[in-house]
């Protein structure tokens, strides 16, 4: 390995969208250097099909907000699986990441007395996503990435170099975390371009990478989305928290084929989009779950009064929490009453002007004018279910990020677990992200200056080195294209949207399966640039995580958010108790149930004691939360 | 609802390629970019292409279609005649890589020229105050996607490497212009530095950026041209160059 690229840093970040950006530039600020490490161009993650908004409590539009009424309804959006103390950090720190995007340059929408502007979100009681158009995930990755830049830029005026202590690297693969005596000590991985390996020494290491949707057959993930981080901490010996859960987004495009799972922002509901079955039904009012039916309208009247007046009237059906919704999508297309391609329609033309329309959801307009040339101003879409989020990720510990289990190594944003319970609401990504980066980051920043560095020995090296050529020594093995599509019909059919005990267990052999044969891939072509190769990588990791989250599934015999069994379709207030936690041995994964952390009774008394009994058990309820 | 289509996909790296020869399926209401994912999968498994999000919004599957520039995930296969070959070569205003891929380094270089948003003095988080129709302009700019199919079609740069030194292209024009609109920043010689370090004047405004733009940003209209407007204006009346700073300071909160 004499010619080997080799760096060290004081941190690692492995993605560059928002929290990983948003944690490099929390150690950059206290000093630290800092690589960003990403398998796109800088610019390009997933952070950037955000649309809808991000959530944060700072009572622009409705001054009724506060981080109190957030938190509820984050945990009933989660269905009361969040780790408390995330959805607490997260609703009291949202607003302030908001107002500093803004002065690094980010540009909202804004209100009449020049606020920042905030819309409506299924599950958010007020008016709360900070938003510009449908397009604020773009605001938000560029409004970091030049915040990077601002950085730099003060560190070539300082040092003459932009890059000494906070360089980017684009299009590189992380292929595994590095530790030495039980520590972290870096990562490895090679240069997607040349294919040449590259060592990266750092004591500590946050995981910003993302979600795992392309495991599945429908999604609305870029390719980015293969669970790598989650597959890197569950190698490293940490854990991951309640992987059963993945939202399924409500309303993704279904035609043309080859746009399916393309994502349809929720701003469509929360600009008046209604959703009609095949019968022209308005069915969403059927589906009002007992829990909230004291929030939401059970008629058209009301729902199409709160527009107007939200004060004096519920809010219509189409705003529920997306796990709702993707449930009543899919029940109405099962009993036939879907569309030709087998959607439902949503359709915002009868309520909006078609100039509104264009200003308030453009890339919308765009996306099915171009795509499907439907002219969203003058007719309906048809969409349906697309797999969207992973609630589940690595278990961290709320204040600092810090992966449970191995130290120096942290994780924020979708790739961490908890924040989210059982489902996340719309708009509370994007503020995730920020607030969770940050404390990543301070988190590593802490870490490094009570840790020195962790030097890599030659012998983690070669190993790691191994594991990178070694499908290039095979020929004749499995393709690697052919196995993800076969992994994604698995899990498409097997552990969607609506499981059952016997599918699951059938699912588990399946990709037990595929992962034997995938020992065997071999990769045509040499090292540049090569998807083949790429995907080889890709693919271990998809597979770590499918099992992961069979398994879950399969243990978790209730119907709760981004999880539903057939067989068990209730709620039940003593699995609300439990947390399913994966690890990994080297061979496969397992399960332990785990106690969720109990609500403090600060945070227990911020609720309608009736409420809570629509979710904790009487013993639960007697307690009244923690001291 | 198939059809049989042909293509020719350049292949090669920054010292050899041609265009090779290749037939695949196609269904209906499939773009370009699914199309290179069938010939990858099927017939060529080492094809290099960047690709992200698939929908628009990422900018990263910028190739040129038939000499066009465009992005592959937004172009429709059946925008083209059934007898028609399809010709997909990369990006020809930046060094090849390996097949539809390119270097497109030379756009993060420029970004790293241009200082960011400059905020005011003693403003605090939460406490800025903008009207819509002022964030308005600079937000038509930041829609950009950064697909640099802009940079690429350019007249200046496309076939004259050694004009990159000088210019920066549409895309930073644009990034230039939208923090010279931005309400809030403080730096007031924005334009100069477009006119004087960027090459702002080596513009002719042919629009062939603002046509090929997968957002429909007005770069011409909205950016370079007021841009080179007001630098001209700037120059011989230094009172129109205070009021216009004053006017914008007070626009600050």
């Amino acid at each position: 390995m004499a010619n080997l690229e080799k760096y060290s840093y004081d941190v690692v970040v492995i993605g560059a969208g928002g929290a990983g950006l948003r944690a490099a530039v929390e150690a950059r600020d206290a000093g630290l250097s800092v690589a960003i490490v990403c398998k796109s161009l800088f610019g390009k993650a997933h952070t950037v099909m955000a649309e809808g908004g991000a959530a944060a409590s700072m009572g622009n539009v409705n001054d009724n907000d506060n981080w109190m009424v957030h938190f509820r309804d984050t945990m009933r959006g989660g269905k009361f699986l969040n780790h408390f103390r995330m959805a607490e950090l997260h609703a009291k720190e949202a607003p302030d990441r908001i107002w500093e995007l803004e002065m690094w340059g980010a540009l909202f929408d804004r209100t009449k007395e020049g606020k920042i502007s905030q819309r409506n979100f299924g599950g958010h009681e007020y008016p709360r996503l900070a938003h510009v158009g449908d397009r604020t995930g773009l605001e938000l990755i560029r409004t970091m990435q030049q915040r990077i830049v601002a950085l730099q830029q003060k560190d070539l005026r300082e040092t003459g170099d932009a890059e000494k202590n906070l360089k980017v690297f684009a299009e590189v693969t992380i292929t595994e975390i590095l530790k030495e005596n039980g520590k972290v000590a870096g990562a490895y991985g090679y240069r997607r371009e040349s294919g040449e390996e590259i060592l990266f020494e750092a004591p500590a290491v946050v995981i910003a990478t993302g979600g795992v949707g392309k495991t599945f057959k429908i999604t609305s993930n870029s390719w980015e989305g293969t669970g790598d981080g989650h597959a890197l901490a569950l190698k490293a010996g940490a854990n991951l928290v309640d992987m059963e859960f993945l939202q399924f987004h409500p309303t993704g495009m279904v035609w043309p084929l080859s746009v399916k799972g393309i994502l349809v922002t929720e701003s469509v509901r929360g600009e008046g989009g209604i959703l009609t079955n095949s019968l022209g039904e308005r069915f969403m009012f059927k589906y009002i779950p007992d829990v909230f039916k004291d929030k939401y309208a059970d008629n058209e009247e009301e729902a199409d009064r709160w527009y107007v007046d939200q004060d004096n009237n519920r809010r219509p059906p189409e705003l529920l929490p997306r796990d709702e919704v993707a449930r009543a999508i899919n029940s109405e297309v099962k009993a036939g009453r879907g569309t030709e391609h087998g959607g439902v329609f949503l359709d915002v033309s009868k309520r909006l002007s078609a100039e509104i329309i264009k200003k308030r959801l453009p890339s919308m307009w765009h996306q099915f004018y171009e795509l499907a040339g439907v002219d969203i101003t003058k007719e309906a879409m048809e969409v349906g279910p697309t797999c969207h989020y992973v609630m589940g990720g690595v278990e961290v510990e709320p204040d600092t990020a810090a992966a449970v289990g191995v130290d120096g190594l942290f994780a924020a944003g979708e790739v961490a677990g908890g924040m989210h319970g059982s489902n996340r609401l719309g708009g509370n990504s994007l503020t995730d992200l920020l607030v969770f980066g940050r404390r990543a980051g301070m988190g590593a920043v802490e870490y490094v200056k009570s840790h020195g560095a962790n030097p890599v020995s030659d012998a983690t090296i070669s190993k790691a080195a191994a594991r990178i050529e070694a499908p290039f020594a095979r020929t004749g093995g499995e393709n690697a294209y052919s196995l993800h599509q076969e992994l994604q019909e698995i899990t498409h059919n097997l552990v969607g949207i609506i499981r059952t005990g016997e599918e699951l267990k059938e699912a588990i052999v399946k990709i037990a399966d595929i992962r034997k044969r995938s020992a065997n891939i071999s990769v045509t072509g040499d090292r540049k640039f090569n998807p083949g190769f790429h995907l080889a990588f890709d693919l271990d990791n998809m597979l770590l995580v499918a099992e992961s989250t069979a398994k879950s599934a399969l243990l978790r015999e209730e119907s709760r958010g981004g999880h539903t069994r057939d067989d068990f379709p209730g709620m039940n207030s003593t699995w609300r108790q439990v947390n399913h936690i994966s690890s990994f041995d080297g061979e496969q994964v397992s399960i332990k149930a785990q106690p969720l952390p109990v609500l403090p009774k600060e945070l227990f008394d911020l609720f309608d004691i009736h409420e809570l009994e629509k979710y904790m058990t009487p013993a639960e309820i007697a307690k009244g939360g923690s001291n | 609802m198939t059809r049989t289509l042909k293509l020719r996909i350049w292949r090669g790296d920054d010292k050899t390629g041609g265009l090779q020869d290749v037939t695949v399926e196609a269904n209906h209401g499939e773009v370009v970019l699914d199309i290179i994912h069938r010939v990858q999968a099927t017939q060529m498994g080492d094809l290099a292409v960047r690709w992200n999000c698939k929908a628009g919004k990422c900018g990263s599957c910028s190739m040129e279609i038939n000499g066009k520039p465009r992005l592959a995930c937004m172009t429709q296969v059946a925008s083209y005649p059934e007898d028609e070959v399809i010709t997909i070569t990369p990006l020809r205003a930046f060094p090849v890589i390996k097949d539809l891929v390119t270097d497109v380094s030379f756009n993060y270089k420029k970004a790293m020229e241009i200082p960011t948003v400059s905020m005011p003095e003693g403003v605090k988080p939460g406490e800025p105050r903008m009207q819509q129709i002022d964030v308005e302009r600079s937000q038509e700019f930041r829609k950009c996607i950064e697909c640099f199919l802009c940079q690429d079609t350019c007249h200046v740069i496309r076939d004259h490497e050694e004009n990159k030194k000088s210019f920066a292209g549409p895309r930073f024009f644009i990034r230039i212009a939208e923090l010279d609109m931005h309400p809030l920043d403080t730096l007031r010689n924005r334009k100069k530095t477009a006119q004087e370090e960027h090459g702002l004047g080596m513009c002719n405004i042919t629009k062939c950026c603002t046509e090929v733009c997968p957002e429909h940003i007005r770069i011409t209209d909205n950016a370079i041209i007021p841009m080179k407007e007001r630098v001209v204006d700037e120059k011989y009346d230094p009172l129109r160059w205070l009021g216009s700073k004053i006017r914008k300071r007070e626009g600050i909160l």
